[in-house]
C-alpha cells in the first residue's frame, strides 16, 4: 500500500483537465504502453504565447495520473517560456510529495511537458535513435539518465530507479547506472589530473572489464604499453595481430571505450 | 466518516480467521500455556493437543502417516525447509528444476541456489498458463536432485498436473526428488499426497483461513532431509523451537473446516467466480480474460484490462470498498509486472492492468452482483483518460459493439 498524500488521492479520484484538444497547438508525448505508463499532453497557446488550455490522456498508476493533473493546473495561463523552467521536483512538491519510487512519475508530466513545448517551437525532438541505451527494458538513454542525475542531485542507483524507472525490471544495466553516476557525479567536481601511475592502472581496469574479454573471445587480447597524457600506446596480441580489421577495433572499441571511461581526448596508438 | 463497504475479493493474499477457528485457539494463549515437552500434566496436555492437531492436518494433506507432518511459520518456510533439506542431505547432484511462475517463496530460493553454484532450469507455460510438461520431463537428468512445481498458481489459478509429474520424472530418475508448494491449492481442492510419487509439499494456513504464521510441511517417511533449524528435539529433531501451541491448534481446526467446505468450494463458491467472470466480460468490451483453463481453483479468475493500468483500477476500486490485486508493476514497486502473465505471453496491451480476483467461502452473491455493477463504471472512467482512444475504438470494433 502507498502512502499517497491528500493532495495525490485528490488527484487521481478527480482528474483535472483529463482529456484532449482538437487543433491543439502543441501535443507532448512520453512513456509508452509496454513501459508500463504514458502521457499525452495537449496545449492551446494564444498568440502572446500563453497556455490558455492544457489537457491530458494517461496510462499509469495513481501517482502518474496525479502528475499529470496536478501540471495541467501548473502551467495554464502561463507563458510557454514559463512553463518551460517547470521542473520535476516542483511537480512533486506541488502533489505534496510522492513515494521515493514514484518519483518517475513526476519526471514523466516533465518529460511530457518539454516534448509539448518542443513541438510548440517545431524543435526537433530528441529521439533514442542514435543514443546509447543503458535500460533496454525501458529504453532509457545515457543523456537521459546523466541529466535527471544531474538536476535531481541523485546519488545511487536505487535513486536513479526511483525518478526514471532505469534499472527497475531485469537490472542487468544496474552496473552501467552505477558508472555513470560515477562519472557523472565526478565530472561535477572537476575530476582532479590523475599522474601518469594512476592513468595506467585506470586504462588498465578498463581493459580488464571491458575490452580484454570481448578481444579474447575472436582469440585475440590488448596490451598497454605506455601512456603519454592522452596518448595511449598499445599492442594487439594473439589473433588480433593478423587481423586485418584491427584497426577498426582499435578505433571503434578500444578508442571508444576509453574515450568513454576517461576522455574525450584519448588517443590510440597502435606500436 | 462512515463505515467503509468492504468487498474482499483477494483471498489468495490472505484471508479471515474463521471464527470457529478463533475459538479453539484462544485458551491455549492464557490458559493452557504449558511447554508441550514439559513433564507435568499442565504441558503434557498440550503435547497431546498437538498429536492431534498433526493427525487431523495429516488427513488433510491424505498422508499415510502423522509423522510425515511437520509444523512450520509459513509456506516460505515450508518451500525453504524441504528445498534446503533436501540439498544439504544429499549433494551429490546440482541440477534443479521449477517453474517460471513459481511463487517468489520458491523463486527466489533457487536464484539463491544458483548463486551458491547449481544449475537451474526454469520450465515455460503456455498462453492459458499450462505447464509445458514435455519441457520439463526433457530437463530431467541423472544429476538432477529435484524437480519443485507449484500444485495452484497463485495468479491465474492454474492446477498443474502435480502427481502425474511427480511420477513420470520417478520414472526417468528415480533419486530426483519432487516439492509440490500446495500453498493456493489447499483448502481449494482436495490434497490427496499418499498414493502420488510426490516427496514433499508445502502449504499454509492464513490462505484457508487459519492466521498468518503457521503452515505445513508434508515430507514422505522414506525422504531424509536435513534440518534448517537446529535445536531442541521439536517437530522429530527436523524443525528446533517451542511449538506455537495455538496456532498449531488453530490450522488443525482450520484445515477440518476447509476439508468440509470442498464441496462448497466446488460448487457454489466456482458458481459465483464464473458469474463474476461472466459479468465482467460481457460487460467491459476492454476486457479479457488471462487464462481460459479448464482446470483451475474454483475461487480465482485474472483480468486483463487493455489500456489501462491496474493500480489505478485498485485504487478505484478501493474507494468503492472493493479489494484486489493486481500483477501490474506499479503496485509492487518493482517495475516489473507479473512474471507469471510475462511467462504466459500475456500481450502488454493488457500486462500493466491485469487484475486477481479470488473469493472464499464467505463470498456472498450481493459482494459479486455489487462488484459486476460497479467494475464497468470505474474500467469506463479510466478508459476515458487513455491515451489510446484510437486503439481502444478499434477494438470496441473488432468486438463488434457499435
Amino acid at each position: 500500500m502507498w502512502n499517497y498524500s491528500e493532495t495525490v488521492m485528490d488527484h487521481y479520484r478527480n482528474p483535472r483537465n483529463a482529456g484532449s484538444i482538437e487543433n491543439a497547438d502543441a501535443i507532448g508525448e512520453a512513456g509508452s504502453l509496454s513501459c508500463g505508463d504514458m502521457l499525452k499532453l495537449y496545449l492551446k497557446v494564444d498568440k502572446n504565447g500563453i497556455i490558455t488550455d492544457a489537457k491530458f490522456q494517461t496510462f499509469g498508476c495513481g501517482s502518474a495520473v496525479a502528475s499529470s493533473s496536478i501540471m495541467t493546473e501548473m502551467i495554464i495561463g502561463k507563458h510557454i517560456d514559463e512553463a518551460r523552467k517547470l521542473t520535476n521536483k516542483q511537480i512533486a512538491e506541488a502533489l505534496g510529495g510522492l513515494p521515493p519510487e514514484k518519483m518517475h512519475c513526476s519526471v514523466m508530466g516533465h518529460e511530457a511537458l518539454e516534448a509539448a513545448i518542443a513541438n510548440y517551437y517545431h524543435e526537433d525532438v530528441k529521439t533514442n535513435a542514435d543514443e546509447e541505451i543503458i535500460c533496454k527494458c525501458f529504453d532509457i538513454s545515457k543523456s537521459f539518465l546523466e541529466n535527471e542525475i544531474k538536476t535531481n542531485n541523485l546519488k545511487t542507483v536505487d535513486e536513479v530507479t526511483n525518478y526514471t524507472k532505469a534499472g527497475g525490471a531485469c537490472g542487468k544495466c544496474r552496473g552501467r547506472i552505477q558508472e555513470i553516476l560515477d562519472s557523472v557525479n565526478n565530472n561535477f567536481q572537476e575530476a582532479p589530473k590523475l599522474t601518469k601511475t594512476q592513468m595506467i592502472i585506470k586504462i588498465n581496469n578498463i581493459i580488464e572489464k571491458y575490452i580484454s574479454p570481448e578481444l579474447r573471445k575472436d582469440g585475440g587480447d590488448i596490451e598497454l604499453i605506455d601512456v603519454d597524457e592522452n596518448e595511449i600506446k598499445v599492442k594487439l596480441t594473439g589473433r588480433c595481430q593478423s587481423c586485418s580489421r584491427s584497426n577498426l577495433t582499435l578505433t571503434h572499441f578500444v578508442e571508444a571505450m576509453l574515450k568513454e571511461h576517461i576522455n574525450e581526448n584519448i588517443k590510440i596508438i597502435q606500436v | 466518516m462512515t463505515d467503509k463497504k468492504l468487498i474482499y475479493l483477494d483471498n489468495n493474499a490472505t484471508t479471515k480467521v474463521d471464527e470457529k477457528v478463533l475459538e479453539v485457539m484462544l485458551p491455549y494463549f492464557s490458559q493452557y500455556y504449558g511447554n508441550p515437552s514439559s513433564i507435568y500434566e499442565f504441558g503434557g496436555k498440550n503435547q497431546r493437543a498437538i498429536k492431534e492437531a498433526r493427525e487431523t492436518i495429516k488427513d488433510f494433506f491424505g498422508a499415510r502417516s502423522a509423522k510425515e507432518i511437520f509444523f512450520t511459520a509459513s509456506g516460505s518456510e515450508s518451500a525453504n525447509m524441504a528445498i534446503r533439506g533436501i540439498l544439504n542431505a544429499d549433494k551429490s547432484k546440482n541440477h534443479l528444476i521449477t517453474t517460471k511462475v513459481e511463487h517468489a517463496c520458491v523463486l527466489n530460493l533457487y536464484k539463491q541456489l544458483e548463486k551458491e553454484g547449481y544449475n537451474v532450469t526454469y520450465i515455460g507455460v503456455n498462453s492459458d498458463g499450462e505447464l509445458n510438461t514435455d519441457e520439463l520431463y526433457a530437463a530431467v537428468n541423472e544429476k538432477t536432485a529435484l524437480v519443485s512445481c507449484m500444485y495452484a498458481n497463485n495468479e491465474t489459478g492454474i492446477i498443474f498436473p502435480v502427481e502425474e509429474i511427480a511420477q513420470k520424472v520417478k520414472s526417468i530418475n528415480k533419486d530426483t526428488k519432487v516439492y509440490v508448494d500446495a500453498v493456493q491449492a489447499a483448502g481449494k481442492i482436495k490434497l490427496d499426497v499418499q498414493n502420488t510419487d510426490i516427496d514433499m509439499m508445502g502449504i499454509s494456513g492464513h490462505k484457508f483461513h487459519a492466521p498468518k504464521g503457521i503452515g505445513s510441511l508434508y515430507v514422505k517417511s522414506s525422504v531424509l532431509l536435513s534440518p534448517l533449524v537446529i535445536g531442541g528435539h521439536q517437530e522429530n529433531g527436523k524443525r528446533a523451537g517451542t511449538e506455537n501451541v495455538p496456532f498449531i491448534i488453530g490450522l488443525a481446526k482450520a484445515a477440518q473446516l476447509a476439508q468440509d467446505a470442498l464441496p462448497y468450494e466446488a460448487t457454489k463458491v466456482k458458481e459465483l467466480r464464473d458469474k463474476l467472470e461472466n459479468g465482467i466480460l460481457s460487460k467491459i468490451y476492454n476486457a479479457r480474460l488471462n487464462s481460459s483453463a479448464y482446470n483451475r481453483v474454483p475461487n480465482t479468475t485474472n483480468i486483463g484490462f487493455e489500456y489501462i493500468e491496474g493500480e489505478l483500477i485498485l485504487l478505484n476500486l478501493d474507494d468503492i470498498g472493493i479489494c484486489a490485486s493486481s500483477g501490474s508493476a506499479c503496485t509492487s514497486g518493482s517495475l516489473d509486472p507479473s512474471h507469471v502473465l510475462k511467462a504466459m505471453g500475456v500481450p502488454f496491451t493488457a500486462l500493466h492492468g491485469s487484475i486477481r480476483f479470488s473469493l472464499s467461502r464467505y463470498t456472498t452473491e450481493d459482494e459479486i452482483n455489487y462488484t459486476i455493477e460497479k467494475m464497468p463504471e470505474v474500467v469506463n472512467k479510466l478508459t476515458a483518460l487513455s491515451p489510446f482512444q484510437k486503439e481502444l475504438k478499434e477494438l470496441k470494433e473488432r468486438k463488434g459493439i457499435a
